[in-house]
């Protein structure tokens, strides 16, 4: 089989895998060989479906042991099998990388005869591009659980970011569709990963040439859609990752059914794109906004709403922290503000030091207030014109497509649709189709 | 308040042009009604001033733009420099003349119209560079690397030292087609020079499979029951597309006859800005 033919099957086989980060490492070239890292991470290109495409993101095998339910290069599914060779997978990083298609590799792997063997195999590709081609740029390698602790330390120290992959949000879930793993060797690596960079930045800190182990952290990845975990349970669970192991991020993939199993969705079942969408706005108002996971969400009130976002959810059942004075409200408080983020409440803060910010001011700093208008006052003043009804709040904080929905929504039902009602049927039904707003 | 008469200034387009022109500025107390790069034209109602390029002015404002405003309002006032902004001398000018009055907070002006309008633009710049360091795509011409880019600013000295530092060992070229200007990496050495066309033979074998395994990535990487066009679009504008191996491959190949070896010779300078 051709290098096109083995590429091709390999990138099927791991484009499920969400993560495709190249953030979190800053080395610069060093004058010599071939590549560097940049913090912020850089993005190579988007496919058609809109993702990332900053590494080269290949499976050193599809050929596995075990037997996951919702996995493609699971034992028992027919489909073409293949390996890359070690310095065949190099050759092609560094052609690839030359040419500025990639940041770098994202390597993964089927687990081939036992997760000892698969670890050595990806530490020998690892090693020939650190080593012989003397590739600097960002590396991203999968911890195969179950592998040797001794390996995982060797992978750590050739890559520049380490993931685990939790798969599915609850042990029941895991032994129920993925039999062969269990919750203790998943969470045995990470917390490996967490205790060695813990040491190694100390290290490094005090030591003259100390070597960095996984210096852009760890991350993990669950799937979502394909177990009845409610959205309250993932959120909690990445909350307590988070700041468990001191995770960089937590990546979701909602479930696409590829598989036929008894125990899975049926092939027919779109992915819930929607659900995914909102489970990474609340991971980013867990890790930007200073939000804590009970706030969001609730046992009596598990689910996302699927028309309105997180943020804008809080803030409509907050009424009592609005309106927020632009000129005078801490960072924290100008953060919870539907329509400003990090960056506008940064600009307000440093703006507001040299003179009164009104709503013109506000435009001028490139602060968005389509919605932010309805929660905010300029020394003491609301906005010209703002019409506060329910229902014109409402308009402002949907999307064109959520009210799109909700027009829809509101013929088919003749009665009053309470958005405030999660519960609603309707909405529930939709939320199961996975409509994307 | 600066007084501003109605003369047109005229300078030569170099950024010690423009430093001459704030010179004069301060010394006349003065803001021209209009300040442009380029050769006075015959058919003005209001004959313009042509403002000399003097090194030694130059380099005063240079001095007391480090020393009286520091680092970043340099680095900012130069960024302004290379951005596409239209009428961005006058507002440079502008800038100056708040600048001096206010200090090195005058970056926290971003209320003021002329420090929101260039801080915009300078974001723009700055993004345009970000992006371009993803979105360009090296071709294989032993032995050179060749790239070509369609940037709306002036984005080359922002990718110098991205691609200097990520490809020490190569030898490449990055051809900005806007503004008819490469950067050159040659044997270790680093140049921005003047290139008014370029053209390329048709790629080698070795190149043409890897463009086909780059291709062959791409498609495969994308999950058919995830399609969204629209998101792919607003990450990646189209105008970027022409010049990517994935989507535009076509562009790469269109230029034909000489090889690549026959570079134009190097100018002396290698940025446009004077050495601190």
């Amino acid at each position: 089989m051709d290098t096109l033919d083995k590429l091709r099957i390999l990138t099927d086989a791991a484009k499920y895998d969400v993560a495709c980060t190249s953030s979190g490492s800053d080395r610069s070239g060093r004058g010599r060989g071939l590549g560097n890292a940049v913090a912020c991470g850089i993005c190579h290109s988007f496919t058609a479906d809109g993702r990332c495409v900053s590494l080269l993101k290949v499976l050193m095998t599809n050929y596995c042991v075990y037997d996951c339910q919702y996995c493609v290069n699971r034992r028992s599914h027919d489909t073409r099998r293949t390996a890359f060779t070690p310095r065949e997978l190099a050759h092609l990083t560094i052609a690839f990388y030359r040419r500025n298609y990639i940041e770098g590799l994202f390597l993964s792997s089927g687990v081939l005869r036992s997760p000892d063997y698969t670890c050595e195999r990806m530490i020998e590709t690892l090693s020939l591009l650190r080593c012989e081609y003397h590739f600097n740029g960002y590396i991203h390698a999968k911890a195969i659980p179950g592998a040797d602790p001794a390996l995982i330390t060797q992978l750590g120290l050739l890559a520049d970011r380490l993931s685990c992959n939790i798969e599915l949000p609850s042990q029941q879930s895991l032994s129920r569709l993925a039999p062969d793993k269990t919750k203790t060797s998943i969470l045995k690596p990470m917390s490996q990963i967490r205790d060695q960079m813990r040491q190694s930045q100390y290290e490094v800190a005090h030591y003259h040439g100390a070597a960095a182990f996984a210096p852009a952290g760890q991350s993990t990845q669950m799937i979502v859609g394909a177990s009845p975990e409610t959205d309250f349970q993932i959120l909690k669970l990445t909350e307590g990752l988070y700041q468990k192991y001191r995770l960089k991020r937590v990546f979701f993939s909602a479930y696409t059914p590829v598989m036929e199993g008894p125990l899975l969705p049926a092939l027919t079942t779109k992915p819930p794109l929607l659900r995914e969408h909102r489970l990474y706005q609340a991971d980013w108002l867990l890790r930007f906004y200073r939000f804590k996971a009970d706030e969001l969400l609730s046992e009596e009130n598990p689910s996302f709403h699927p028309l309105l976002d997180p943020k804008c959810n809080w803030a409509l059942h907050h009424p009592e922290v609005f309106p927020v004075e632009i000129n005078r409200a801490p960072y924290e408080l100008l953060l919870r503000v539907p329509g400003l983020g990090p960056r506008s409440a940064k600009r307000i803060v440093k703006a507001r030091r040299l003179a009164p910010l009104d709503y013109d001011a506000l435009k001028k700093i490139g602060v968005v207030l389509k919605r932010a208008r309805y929660f905010i006052l300029c020394n003491g003043r609301a906005a010209d014109g703002l019409n506060l009804t329910h229902d014109a709040v409402l308009r402002s904080l949907l999307t064109s497509q959520g009210l799109a929905y909700r027009h829809a929504l509101e013929s088919a039902e003749p009665e009053q649709l309470s958005l405030f009602d999660p519960s609603s049927q309707t909405l529930r039904s939709l939320l199961k189709e996975g409509i994307a707003l | 308040m600066i007084p501003t008469n109605d003369t047109p200034w005229l300078y030569d387009g170099s950024y010690e042009g423009l430093l001459s022109c704030v010179f004069e500025s301060f010394r006349l107390h003065v803001l021209p009604c209009l300040l442009e790069a380029g050769e006075p034209s015959q058919l003005s109602l209001t004959p313009p001033r042509v403002m000399l390029t003097d090194p030694h002015k130059a380099a005063r404002v240079q001095t007391a733009l480090r020393h009286k405003l520091g680092q970043a309002v340099t680095e900012f006032f130069q960024s302004c420099f290379l951005t596409c902004l239209e009428d961005k001398e006058l507002y440079m000018l502008r800038f100056m003349h708040l600048a001096f009055h206010v200090g090195p907070s005058v970056l926290h002006f971003l209320s003021n119209e002329t420090v929101a309008t260039l801080w915009k633009s300078v974001r723009h710049l700055e993004n345009e560079a970000h992006l371009l360091k993803g979105f360009l795509r090296f071709s294989d011409y032993p032995p050179y690397l060749i790239a070509v880019i369609h940037p709306k600013n002036f984005v080359l000295p922002l990718l110098t030292a991205h691609f200097c530092d990520r490809f020490p060992e190569e030898n490449f070229l990055i051809y900005d087609e806007t503004h008819g200007c490469g950067l050159l990496q040659q044997k270790g050495k680093i140049r921005i020079l003047p290139i008014d066309s370029l053209a390329l033979s048709l790629p080698s074998e070795t190149e043409q499979k890897y463009r086909a395994l780059w291709q062959t990535y791409y498609k495969t990487a994308a999950i058919q029951a995830r399609y969204n066009p629209a998101c792919r679009m607003s990450h990646m504008p189209k105008r970027y597309w022409k010049y990517m191996t994935e989507l535009g491959a076509a562009a790469l190949t269109r230029h034909e006859s000489t090889a690549p070896e026959s570079l134009p010779p190097a100018p002396p300078r290698q940025s446009p800005f004077p050495e601190s």
